[in-house]
């Protein structure tokens, strides 16, 4: 194990896929020369040369586009989004094109891209910099969706999205790229999607979530454990599609309350998914009804103070805790 | 294919130069200088949050198109956006509220500094994905015209723009609307030579980027965009055109950005510093006060004056911004939709 950042954890990633295997390459936006706005990519374009490192001009669509017809032939692409928010330019290419050429071909080719960038409330970006994007991937049948909340999955996570056969979106928290956590150092390390796990141990509230929202739960689960006695369960999904709420359903049927958490916004998010899912599977365990922590349902405002009002935070996943334990007021 | 002109420098009637109006030019252009160097100063004390894009050495770009405008013609642009608002007229103090993020901005603080946002003084925004605004801008266009008015739209955009697919459509619309007479539209390319820290030789496969303009039937101009008497020159002749014929029109104004891409490009690999004090020697602001001086007996003196009252404006907006009460809790919840009551007569 080594102590190393989200942001090397993902760096790591993906050298060690391209040293592993010569298809591999990545495109993207300022990533070379410039080695990325977020420095994600510094010294690739140094090691690997410009024609595995591509900075490409400002066309998301095209990066996209070029990305599935490269991996239809048998390369393995990973395009870096400057920021997601700047994806849904390419959502064409994503949903009708990367999400679909495998099914209506009747599975005569593999679209191995990996399409990575962050996403999430940064500070002060306002409504078109500041958007979460898993709901929005995970409807579509075809792609993969990824959202890693430690060092450790970014990793094992973004490896194995480069070594599949399917379009994954692969989501990471800008927030969290500074963060830090132990790595296993195996080049032979990977997570395999689908298999959440049990971040933290308890027995009052299951709380579930994931990315940069995982580690919000984690530090109001400490706060609850330390002022009010409550101890929660708290599940890290890392994949939402495949989604895997076995660990969910299991500590549901131990603690009988949950909380799921999301950043986006509220009507036909995440959590709504998650929360319906639990349940249909769980419901008899259930005492009281699942509850949501999320966003507003607004656009990002600027001003600060509004940003923050806008945006989920540790104390609305106590409130949340406390309301399925009927323990408000 | 549509018509090529290249203008280098300017023909400039002496009599015309000395018109007030030049003064004039030049106070809005310093004051846009010093408002910048103010943003980058209050950035760095962490009273402006976000991303931070300023204009200084784009000055004549802003100035020399915007002047030439009538009072209800209308103006699109991306992120980079302030000195379109204060040559269009919004009040300074105004614009830095709103970088402030305070409820006295132009947008009640809700957009910051990529999203200025002034339709009394005929901004239509503030745009930050890059390339989004040029199909608004063409819709725009065709509005006024459909409305019948005699109003024209402006579209400034970067070079790094024209390689995103929404640039494609909105020429290829506006030519062919244009040939019906229906798109008054002034593109404005703001070349700067990079697009963040990508080169124009390293983001486009033909370098004669107003090529591409051409290519859907939309005449160009390349001008020097250093010398605000060039940009106004060709800027007055256009704008008359297009609001007769309401064909569409594009300028590539030739110019250079003095400071990073954002707040946040400190190192600038991809330029030397030697490269970017080779362009402060041709700084607009320079350009145009040597000019005055050589032809219509500018003093130094009077550049003072212009100097003192532009950093007091810019003073002034500071405070104004620092002393405004920030937006009230409720604005989160407005105008995310339409309230109840009559449609808006859109201007
Ligand atoms: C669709 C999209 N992709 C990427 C970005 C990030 N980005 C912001 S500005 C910029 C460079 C734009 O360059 P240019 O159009 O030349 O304008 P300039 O900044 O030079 O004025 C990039 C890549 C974005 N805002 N939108
Ligand atoms: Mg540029």
């Amino acid at each position: 194990m080594t102590e190393k950042s989200y942001r090397d954890a993902i760096r790591d990633a993906m050298m060690e896929e391209m040293d592993r295997d010569g298809n591999v390459l990545i495109m993207g936006e300022d990533i070379g020369v410039y080695e990325g706005t977020f420095r994600i990519t510094a010294g690739m374009l140094k090691k690997y040369g410009p024609k595995r490192v591509i900075d490409t001009p400002i066309a998301e669509a095209g990066m996209v586009g070029t990305a599935v017809g490269m991996a239809m032939l048998g390369l393995r692409p990973i395009v870096e989004m400057m920021t997601m928010n700047f994806a849904i330019v390419a959502a064409d290419q994503i949903l009708n094109h990367a999400a679909k050429v495998r099914y209506f071909s009747g599975g005569q080719v593999d679209v191995p891209v990996v399409i990575r960038g962050p996403q999430g409330a940064g500070v002060q970006l306002s409504a078109q910099h500041s958007q979460t994007f898993e709901s929005f991937y995970a409807h579509f049948p075809g792609l993969k969706v990824v959202a890693p909340a430690t060092p450790a999955d970014a990793k094992g996570l973004l490896k194995t999205s480069i070594r599949g056969r399917d379009p994954v979106i692969f989501l990471e928290s800008a927030a969290l790229y500074g963060m830090k956590g132990e790595v296993p150092d195996d080049a032979g390390f990977t997570v395999p999607f689908g298999v959440s796990r049990v971040a933290r141990e308890g027995s009052d509230v299951t709380i579930v979530s994931y990315s940069r929202m995982l580690q919000m739960s984690l530090i109001a689960a400490e706060k609850l454990s330390r002022d009010e006695g409550i101890e929660c369960e708290v599940i890290d999904l890392r994949t939402l599609r495949p989604l895997d709420l076995e660990p969910a359903c299991a500590s549901v049927t131990k603690t009988h309350r949950c909380v799921v958490v999301q950043e986006q916004w509220k009507p036909f998010g995440a959590a709504a998914e998650i929360a319906a899912s639990i349940t249909e599977t769980v419901f008899d365990e259930l005492d009281a009804p699942v509850a949501r922590v999320t966003g507003e349902d607004v656009p990002m405002p600027y001003a600060r103070n509004l940003e923050v009002l806008a945006t989920p935070h540790e104390q609305h996943v106590i409130a949340a805790v406390k309301k399925v334990m009927y323990a408000n007021g | 294919m549509a018509k090529a002109k290249e203008q280098t420098s300017a023909t400039i009637d002496p009599v015309a130069a000395c018109a007030p109006e030049w003064t004039d030019i030049l106070r809005q252009m310093v004051l846009i200088r010093r408002f910048e160097e103010a943003t980058e100063r209050e950035f760095r004390k962490g009273r402006i949050g976000g991303y931070l894009h300023v204009y200084s050495g784009q000055e004549a770009v802003a100035s020399g198109i915007i002047t030439a405008l009538q009072k209800d013609d209308i103006v699109f642009t991306g992120y980079r956006d302030h000195a379109h608002a204060l040559a269009l007229g919004t009040e300074p103090r105004r614009i830095m509220a709103e970088l402030f993020g305070k409820a006295t901005g132009v947008s009640k603080g809700k957009g910051g500094s990529m999203h200025l946002f002034d339709v009394e003084h005929g901004f239509y925004g503030g745009y930050g994905i890059v390339g989004g605004h040029l199909t608004l801008a063409a819709g725009a266009a065709y509005a006024l015209r459909y409305r019948q008015t005699e109003r024209i739209a402006v579209c400034y955009f970067g070079d790094g723009a024209m390689n995103i697919g929404s640039f494609h459509e909105a020429m290829n619309m506006a030519g062919l609307w244009g040939k019906a007479g229906m798109c008054p539209i002034l593109f404005i390319i703001e070349n700067n030579g990079y697009a963040m820290g990508t080169s124009v030789e390293r983001h486009s496969a033909l370098t004669d980027l107003s090529a591409r303009v051409r290519a859907y039937n939309i005449p160009t101009e390349k001008v020097d965009g250093q010398d605000v008497f060039a940009v106004r020159g060709v800027a007055d002749r256009v704008v008359r055109q297009i609001r007769e014929t309401g064909t569409p029109y594009c300028i590539e104004a030739v110019t250079y950005r003095f400071s990073g891409h954002g707040a946040a490009d400190i190192l600038q690999p991809y330029r030397s510093k030697d490269e970017v004090e080779q362009h402060r020697h041709r700084d607009p602001i320079g350009i145009l006060r040597n000019r005055l001086g050589e032809i219509c007996n500018l003093t130094d003196d009077d550049v003072k004056t212009i100097e003192e009252w532009a950093s007091g404006e810019v003073a002034a907006a500071v405070q104004f911004a620092e002393e405004s009460a920030a937006p009230d809790a409720g604005e989160l919840w407005r105008d995310v939709v339409a309230e109840q009551g009559p449609a808006r007569e859109n201007e």
